[in-house]
């Protein structure tokens, strides 16, 4: 019987346990969850805020998956050390754990650049975890003049999860843009002028470099008062236990389409990964939930002696705030050609090179856009389809009726 | 498991699929009343083709299902082969929408997801689509895979 | 002149869903969407009341009407009249229709009625004991022949064997559609009787169905050659139709399209134009020549039929016919459907198809020929109570085409003659031709038939009758009811009462 352990109790690990079980019903599987929780899924807590979920509908398994699969759960611990060579790790309360197979689904954590007299502020919270969101819950008021230094994803689902909650809601960001790491400027400018007409305020191109208290001294010289600040500035990969056995690690760990990493029976899944994005051809750090799940399934076979790969990661996001929605996906390599179609409410960019579609921006209008991820994720020749008709809309016809007879007719 | 199927050489292209299930799936039981001065959300769409063939997509009820591997929430699953949403769970962030290669998985009208559930969750027994196509061009029924060509 | 439409289409708004079905299944385009009101609006004029919106709408919002607008009452002028005087001034031509006749003239189906035991000669249950539906058309010997050794000389003429006395009549591929053809061809197989090609050839997709397949030759001789006629169980001469006695046929160019002007083996998008006769056929001396013609074809194998309209002298014709060398007489009463006709013959022209029935089955019988043939009759039998007269009446077996076209989806608009039927069947666009699947036509086929089996039996078991064979021509069972002497005489059946 053989012995798999997951470091993490996220979507990875959830991705690995079934990934495991798909193939060897016997073997143990021990998690390590610093989280006293069962497996929620990260992106909900701006839900919970807003109260469209709560605790008990974040779960992201029934409140018998783990029984149900035979995992233990060791709540409260962390992994402190890995020793690849006698395949043991060292917990943070002291006790070894032995592994056949081990699983490195530890995830990321908030990144926090050095800004003088942070610790001057007594509300400032991170937007990572649910005990993060059950913290900042507590020091809200209706009141509350909330600062939020980033408007990326993190950033901005805090910003429309507090809505309505507080008296008036702050973003800055040193980009120019809101979502900059998926939305270019014209994108990026519709959404803000969304957010702005449902009362958030932006301070872009700039942000924090000094607490008072509770003052921010902008680095325009601007000085802005708040109540509660949060900490959305961006994440890291949780990298530590595979760079400290010896694993290769660069921003994130490295590993191939198998999800192994460099260590012998080591895997590794999720936010703590660097892995190619096919649309780009360079490996990157994709902390997407799809691709954790994905990851973490794939490594969860492999692990338990079956074959999968994932070999077609893209980066891809949905999000939308207030209503307004955007669908992204891949990349926008050097020299692409774009087509765009807009007007008031709605933008589509799709990116074309070398006769593929490499990517898109959404804005407004949300459906069957799965047909384009498909295009891309596939790296179908666009010669090989009617893209003029694609262009216009997402839709099957366009894709041959030899396509549609395989996916159509037959169980696929 | 059976699905549904399209014989897009019998589809009229008449749209009748859309409207029984977005009726079907009101919980409501006057079509009018559902349907009347309201824009539908059904789960199957009716496209057509540059040479104006008709012919229906719903989900695949895949074997590998990349909608519920993507699902932010754990709302989507698989249960014997059936793959479905848990509304309650959905936050509506439309992951789904964006992975779905059928283009099978839609937005529901209040923001949050929805796709063919085979009519399993109404009362309607035989899929509504099937029941109400007046040229037997959507069947369900048990098949094979198609192999993909190139 | 603006004529008033005919019909209304009665929307009621409250129950209108705008689903548009209506629109996407209309091919006279009575109806459209109007985006700017968000409402659904039709024009009139352009409707044939073929109901294919009204069966179709999900939501029951539709009917259409006769409309009421009329012009002053006259009972000799009627409307209908009076508007096709406008019509015809209007465009100087011939008026076509389509289907069978509609004007309320005698149906004597309709003034029989039907003998049933009581007490002796008790009645049979059908569903206990069993019941014979079976027919055999074709030459009958005159009497038992043995051989040399004695034993049973049964060397027949070629038959046609039916599992029960009704076959699908002749329709053209062109004059229906491939799909109908193909429900016709599937049921008749799945249940053991006989579909017509008509005259517009065999599709070579058909070949397969050729056991239970008559294919037609008629005046314009149309699809014929040598593989026509042997790919079918009988070969039927079409002398002529009961829609339309005295003329030909014509098929516009505009459905000679593709496949059609293939089977026909005539040139895309040419007129299919039949002659009013035979050229070669001048006298009951000719039709032999054709029939041997056709027999030697095929070396002897295949029955022939002769199919006639009933006319004046159709008692005459048929004793004609019955010593031509035919096995098989098909006489196509008044009534009969059509694809096209004018509508002055197929209203005034022929006569009713049970006069001629009783006529001809008595002249043969009083001649001695009666075994020389088979009679089938047609022209609007509606039911398997017409079905049951006919035999009675002496016929052997029936065809039907309207009532097999209405379970095809038919809803007799009789605008078959515009090529927009919006049920798929009287046309060749290929979007209307779609809406006729091949795999409902022929349950809906199978499942009238199955049904009309069932009633036959019932009625004969009723009789005490336990065999088609025994009810053929058996005018005992039948009464007349508010009919002159003079009809019953040609009847040859007692009034009810007698």
């Amino acid at each position: 019987m053989k012995h798999y352990v997951i470091i993490g109790n996220g979507v990875a690990a959830a991705g690995c346990i079934e990934g495991i079980r798909s193939v060897d019903t016997e073997g143990s599987i021990t998690v390590i969850s610093a989280e006293n929780h069962p497996v929620y899924c990260r992106p909900l807590i701006s839900y919970y805020l807003e109260h469209k979920t709560d605790p008990e509908r974040m779960n992201y398994r029934t409140p018998t998956f783990y029984a149900d699969n035979g995992v233990t759960v060791l709540y409260g611990r962390s992994a402190e050390k890995i020793d690849a060579k006698t395949r043991q790790i060292t917990l943070n309360t002291g006790e070894t754990l032995p592994y056949d197979a081990l699983c490195n689904a530890t995830g990321s954590s908030p990144f926090v650049p050095p800004m003088k007299g942070l610790e001057t502020v007594e509300k400032r919270f991170s937007f990572m975890t649910l005990d993060d969101t059950f913290a900042l819950e507590k020091a809200i008021t209706p009141e509350s003049r909330v600062l939020i230094i980033g408007a990326g994803l993190i950033g901005l689902k805090c910003a429309e999860g507090l809505h309505g909650r507080v008296k008036a809601i702050t973003v800055c960001d040193l980009a120019p843009r809101v979502l900059s790491s998926i939305l270019d400027d014209t994108c990026a400018a519709m959404m803000q002028k969304h957010l702005e007409a449902n009362g958030i305020s932006f301070l872009l191109g700039n942000s924090a470099k000094e607490f008072k208290g509770n003052a921010a001294l902008m680095q325009n010289g601007e000085t802005v008062e708040f109540d509660v600040l949060v900490l959305a500035v961006g994440v890291r990969p949780n990298t530590a236990l595979i760079k400290d056995a010896g694993g290769n690690v660069n921003r994130g760990i490295l590993v191939d389409d198998t999800c192994k990493t460099s260590l012998q029976d080591v895997y590794a899944a999720g936010d703590c990964t660097e892995y190619r994005d096919i649309s780009a051809g360079t490996d990157k750090i994709m902390a997407l939930m799809p691709n954790a799940y994905m990851q973490g399934h794939t490594a969860g076979v492999n692990m338990a002696g079956g074959a999968a790969v994932f070999d077609n990661a893209i980066p891809m996001n949905s999000i939308g705030f207030f209503g307004l929605h955007c669908h992204t996906a891949g990349s926008q390599p050097e020299g692409c050609e774009m087509f765009e179609e807009a007007d008031e409410h709605h933008i589509k960019r799709l990116f074309v090179k070398d006769d593929k579609l490499t990517g898109f921006m959404l804005l407004g209008h949300m459906h069957r856009t799965g047909i384009y991820t498909a295009l891309i994720r596939n790296q179908t020749p666009l010669s090989s389809v009617d893209f003029a008709r694609l262009r216009v809309e997402p839709q099957l016809a366009a894709m041959g009726s030899a396509y549609r007879d395989h996916v159509l007719k037959g169980a696929v | 498991m059976k699905r549904i199927y399209v014989k897009e050489e019998w589809c009229l292209g008449c749209h009748l699929c859309e409207y029984n299930c977005a009726f079907a799936n009101s919980g409501l039981t006057d079509m009018v009343k559902a349907l009347r001065d309201k824009p539908i959300y059904p789960r199957i769409q009716v496209e057509t083709d540059a040479g104006g063939v008709t012919y229906a997509v719903s989900c695949r009820h895949c074997t590998d299902p990349i909608c519920v591997k993507s699902c932010i929430a754990g709302a989507l699953s698989k249960k014997d082969g059936v793959i479905e949403i848990d509304h309650e769970k959905c936050v509506g962030c439309l992951t789904c929408v964006l992975v779905c290669p059928y283009g099978a998985v839609v937005e529901d009208g209040s923001g949050i997801a929805q796709k063919c559930e085979l009519c399993m969750k109404n009362s309607c027994g035989t899929p509504a689509c099937v029941k109400g196509c007046p040229n037997g061009a959507i069947v369900y029924e048990e098949r094979q895979a198609v192999p993909a060509s190139d | 002149m603006n004529i008033y439409p005919e019909f209304e289409v009665l929307r009621n708004d409250s129950r209108c869903i705008r689903c548009r079905v209506c629109e996407r299944q209309c091919a006279n385009e009575v109806h459209w969407f109007d985006a700017d009101g968000k409402l659904m609006l039709s024009d009139e004029s352009k409707c044939v009341n073929c109901q294919r919106c009204v069966t179709l709408c999900p939501t029951r919002a539709l009917k259409i009407v006769k409309s009421d607008c009329r012009l002053r009452e006259n009972a000799n002028y009627t409307d209908q009249t009076i508007k096709e005087i406008y019509r015809q001034a209007e465009t100087g031509g011939v008026l076509l229709s389509s289907m069978g006749n509609p004007n309320p003239l005698p149906v004597y189906w309709d003034k029989i009625l039907i003998n049933a035991s009581q007490v002796t000669n008790p009645p049979i249950d059908p569903l206990r004991e069993p019941m014979e539906t079976r027919v055999f058309l074709g030459k009958k010997p005159e009497h038992i022949r043995r051989n040399a050794d004695g034993s049973l000389d049964t060397k027949l003429a070629p038959q046609l064997t039916l599992s029960m006395p009704v076959m699908f009549s002749a329709m053209s591929y062109g004059s229906i559609s491939y799909n109908a053809h193909a429900s016709l061809a599937r049921a008749a197989t799945a249940l053991g009787i006989y579909y017509n090609t008509g005259e517009g050839g065999l599709h070579e997709d058909f070949y397969q169905y050729g056991k239970n397949t008559i294919v037609q030759v008629a005046s314009g001789r149309f699809g014929v050659h040598k593989d026509y006629l042997e790919a079918g169980a009988a070969i039927e001469i079409k002398m002529g139709q009961g829609a339309k006695p005295g003329i030909g046929g014509h098929l516009p160019g505009t459905k000679a399209v593709g496949d059609v002007s293939k089977t026909r083996m005539i040139p895309e998008g040419s007129d299919a134009i039949s002659p009013a006769p035979h050229h070669d056929i001048y006298s009951i001396e000719d039709l032999r020549q054709l029939v041997y013609s056709l027999k030697e074809a095929t070396e002897y194998r295949l029955p022939v039929i002769v199919k006639v309209a009933a006319v004046h002298n159709i008692a005459a014709i048929a004793s004609g016919i019955a010593r031509s060398g035919a096995d098989i007489i098909a006489i196509d009463g008044f009534r009969g459907g059509t694809g096209a006709a004018p509508t002055r013959i197929r209203d005034n022209v022929g006569i009713p198809i049970e006069l001629a029935l009783a006529a001809v089955d008595k002249r043969l019988r009083d001649e001695g020929i009666r075994n020389n043939v088979s009679i089938v009759c047609g022209g609007s039998i509606r039911s398997a109570a017409d079905v049951v007269k006919a035999i009675a009446l002496g016929a052997d077996a029936c065809y039907i085409a309207t009532a097999a076209c209405l379970a095809m989806g038919c809803h007799l608009c009789r605008s078959c003659h515009t090529g927009k039927c919006n049920w798929g069947i009287a046309t060749q666009r290929p979007d209307l031709v779609k809406r006729l699947n091949p795999d409902i036509g022929s349950e809906r086929l199978i499942n009238l038939m199955n049904a009309w089996r069932h009633e036959i039996k019932e009625l004969m078991g009723g009789m005490g009758i336990n065999s088609i064979e025994a009810l053929r021509g058996n005018r005992l069972m039948l009464r007349g009811v508010g009919l002159t002497e003079k009809e019953l005489e040609i009847l040859g059946i007692s009034h009810a009462g007698e």
